[in-house]
């Protein structure tokens, strides 16, 4: 039996979400956009779903623009607001410690004369919202800020930065992908003019997402080619997809506060154990500002990819604090931005657990961790 | 409990068969690349760790991509280049596989739990009937064998390697991998050094070093007579021929190269020959030197055929060699591999050819 314990990376679908996809796949055949019955149909479902997502997080439907995923919802975000900004030399203030579908955008567009403030963030991964607020200028046509980061799962303060940025009348972009579905995501609470989210961190397919966009924000569209969401992005909606978040909202809607309550025990049981168990191990990030299912623990002196290699062959799934796809290793930016060093970074993995997890797979974990992290810390690294 | 492997999946048909062989065997296989170089380099390239996993998944194995490009930089490529800038001509391929990949791969596999490391070298590791310690032999393919490039591994890196594919010949391997729907079975072998595409040394010695490469300096024929100019003692290796840029009625090679003078000097090929060559860093596949001098054929670089002499082992890990006959291109920088039949008795590093 596989022990998943990487859910900040994907998801297992929930079995009423998959139904509620397969159903769409099946009996929902029209374009969304079409005059005719089935068109006005697949809309109808289109429509029940961003009430849903809506619902989640206090917006209006018609505020919910689905997209590809969070990392289009960034793009979008970012792209758009800048575009639609009166200064010809617009300013965008974010954090050192941004998800690469926020900072890469920013990078493209400071190639391109936009300029960028990276705010600090502290030891203990946290933006000060008061740097946030030294760092606005009269050019600033947007804040951008990780409402809870994907590798320490640190929780910034984002009423204040909220705040920060409304006194001052700079819109704020939130990317709350992370966050949603593990915490409460209000935008009563924390007022972003734009947030951003994809369905396949809280038991909803991959390939949809959304952007929040509330009322009177300023975006050009990024995607063109059509008037769909409203003219905010072209392409025929991924109706199906849609039907899925919208059901995997409305579950997490009725269960968020068990949730968040299971996975901090769960939590809490890991890292306690790895605290008794395992020698020379500490926490990354404010540990009284973390997302309920995340450690994000440095194995100090062990090689974070070989650690990761070897719980895999003994069936558990985790995340290293510095992976990519191809395989080359480069250390986590946001460790780095808290000041960890590059070999701090690679000793780091990242635990993150999901609805399936339970307390027997944790005590797993905990008897074989030991004797792995003695294993690899006993090969030196490369 | 099956016994764990780690293979070493270069991308190649080699490795391919390596890992396939290694499952029909029953182990456990786990599947790594190495990610040596930067994504330019041929042999390490990501295209290449692509076909490994394709390989991996066909075979249904365990597959990781381990980047040790940093280490490999450091432990190899960098002092491949400061070879060449103090005048020797280096051969990564040993350093790489002694010191780096087999070094590496074993800590690996040990923090994985796996006893055994194998790669698709050919070359095959045997226990001596009667005396039980380990023999490094040639592959059984002699014209794919690779058994010069590992002359360097102890009886303890030994006994945990596997050269699956040593007791095979190429084409065997070929139709092992068409036999088993391998997408790497035609793929064409590489035969440069993996981070020198193209051949081109000196331009890597200078983006590896750069500013380090010594300007032009003389030529010198054997009497010490100017006779032209060179571009850099790094563009040049022992016992070359072409692209000196030099007329002199007849032909003439690299004889040395003084680094310390920037100067290069040519003989006729009469003159290339060496009787000896003072060796460092002598290894012994039996873990210790002999007892005194031994028999050998003696091969001085990978394609060599090999040269009979005498081996005398000297204080300090080194030894000395006293060719039958002369020898052409005794080369600083070159490993000296000592055979017995197909036994790789052990090697050294050329410090010095000897008149």
């Amino acid at each position: 039996m596989r022990i998943y314990l990487d859910h900040n990376a994907t998801t297992p679908v929930r079995d009423e979400v998959a139904a509620a996809v397969a159903r769409a796949l099946r009996d929902v055949p029209g374009n969304p956009s079409s005059a005719h019955a089935e068109g006005a149909a697949a809309r109808a479902e289109l429509e029940r779903a961003r009430e849903r997502v809506a619902s989640l997080v206090g917006a209006s439907a018609a505020e919910i623009v689905f997209t590809s995923g969070a990392t289009e919802a960034n793009n979008l975000a970012l792209h758009g607001v800048v575009r639609a900004a009166a200064s010809a030399t617009p300013h965008v203030v974010t954090s050192a410690a941004e998800h690469p579908s926020v900072e890469e955008p920013l990078a493209a567009l400071e190639a391109t004369g936009v300029r960028v403030t990276r705010v600090a963030v502290g030891a203990d991964g946290r933006v000060d919202p008061d740097a946030v607020a030294r760092a606005i200028g009269p050019d600033t046509a947007l804040v951008s800020i990780l409402w809870a980061n994907n590798e320490t799962g640190v929780i910034q303060p984002m009423r204040e930065i909220a705040a920060v940025a409304a006194a001052r009348g700079v819109p704020l972009h939130v990317d709350a992908t992370q966050a949603l579905g593990k915490v409460a995501v209000r935008l009563e609470e924390v007022p972003a003019q734009l947030l951003s989210a994809s369905a396949h961190k809280l038991n909803g397919p991959k390939g949809i997402g959304c952007l929040v966009v509330r009322g009177g924000t300023a975006l050009a569209p990024w995607l063109r080619g059509g008037a769909q969401e409203r003219g905010r992005r072209g392409g025929t909606p991924n109706v199906a997809g849609a039907v899925g978040f919208g059901v995997a909202c409305a579950l997490a809607d009725r269960e968020l506060a068990a949730r968040a309550a299971r996975m901090a025990a769960l939590r809490d049981r890991l890292w306690t154990g790895i605290e008794a168990k395992v020698p020379r191990v500490r926490r990354n990030g404010a540990a009284q500002h973390l997302l309920p299912n995340t450690a994000c623990i440095e194995f100090v002196g062990a090689a974070g990819d070989v650690l990761l290699e070897a719980l895999d062959l003994e069936g558990v799934a985790v995340s290293a604090g510095a992976a990519c796809a191809s395989g080359s290793v480069h250390p986590s930016r946001t460790l780095l931005a808290m000041g960890r060093t590059p070999e701090q970074a690679r000793a780091s993995l990242r635990f993150s657990l999901g609805l399936g997890n339970d307390e027997a797979q944790v005590d797993r974990v905990l008897a074989l961790l030991p004797d792995l992290v003695a294993r690899v810390r006993g090969s030196a690294a490369p | 409990m099956s016994e764990r492997v780690v293979v070493a999946m270069s991308g190649g048909v080699d490795s391919s068969v390596a890992a396939a062989l290694l499952v029909e065997a029953g182990c456990e296989v786990i599947g790594v690349t190495l990610r040596l170089a930067g994504d330019a380099s041929r042999c390490c390239s990501l295209d290449d760790a692509e076909d490994a996993r394709r390989v991996a998944e066909r075979l249904g194995i365990r597959f990781y991509v381990a980047d040790y490009a940093a280490a490999f930089r450091r432990e190899v490529m960098e002092p491949w280049a400061d070879a060449y800038l103090a005048g020797r001509t280096p051969i990564p391929c040993v350093a790489c596989n002694q010191r780096f990949k087999f070094r590496h791969l074993l800590e690996r596999a040990r923090a994985l739990g796996a006893g055994v490391v194998a790669t698709g070298h050919y070359a095959r590791v045997e226990r001596d009937a009667t005396s039980g310690a380990l023999r490094l032999r040639r592959g059984a393919d002699a014209a794919k064998d690779q058994s010069y490039f590992l002359f360097d591994l102890g009886p303890e890196q030994l006994a945990r390697i596997r050269f699956p594919v040593g007791a095979l010949r190429k084409d065997e391997v070929r139709a092992r991998a068409r036999a088993l729907g391998l997408a790497t079975a035609e793929k064409p072998e590489s035969q440069e050094i993996c981070f020198v595409p193209g051949g081109d040394h000196a331009a890597v010695v200078e983006a590896l070093r750069p500013g380090a490469a010594p300007g032009a300096g003389d030529v010198v024929d054997e009497s010490g007579r100017v006779v032209g100019r060179h571009g850099g003692i790094h563009r040049l290796t022992v016992g070359q021929r072409r692209g000196l840029g030099i007329a002199l009625g007849e032909r003439v090679f690299v004889k040395s190269i003084d680094a310390a003078a920037n100067r290069v000097t040519v003989a006729p090929a009469a003159s290339l020959g060496a009787r000896g060559a003072r060796l460092s860093a002598v290894s012994w596949v039996a873990g210790r030197p002999p007892d005194g001098a031994l028999r050998a054929r003696v091969r001085v670089r990978h394609r060599h055929a090999g040269a009979e002499a005498t081996v005398e082992p000297a204080a300090g890990g080194g030894a000395r060699i006293a060719f039958d006959e002369a020898v052409t291109a005794v080369t600083p920088g070159q490993a000296a591999v000592f055979y017995d039949g197909d036994d790789v008795l052990g090697g050294g590093w050329i410090d010095e050819a000897l008149a």
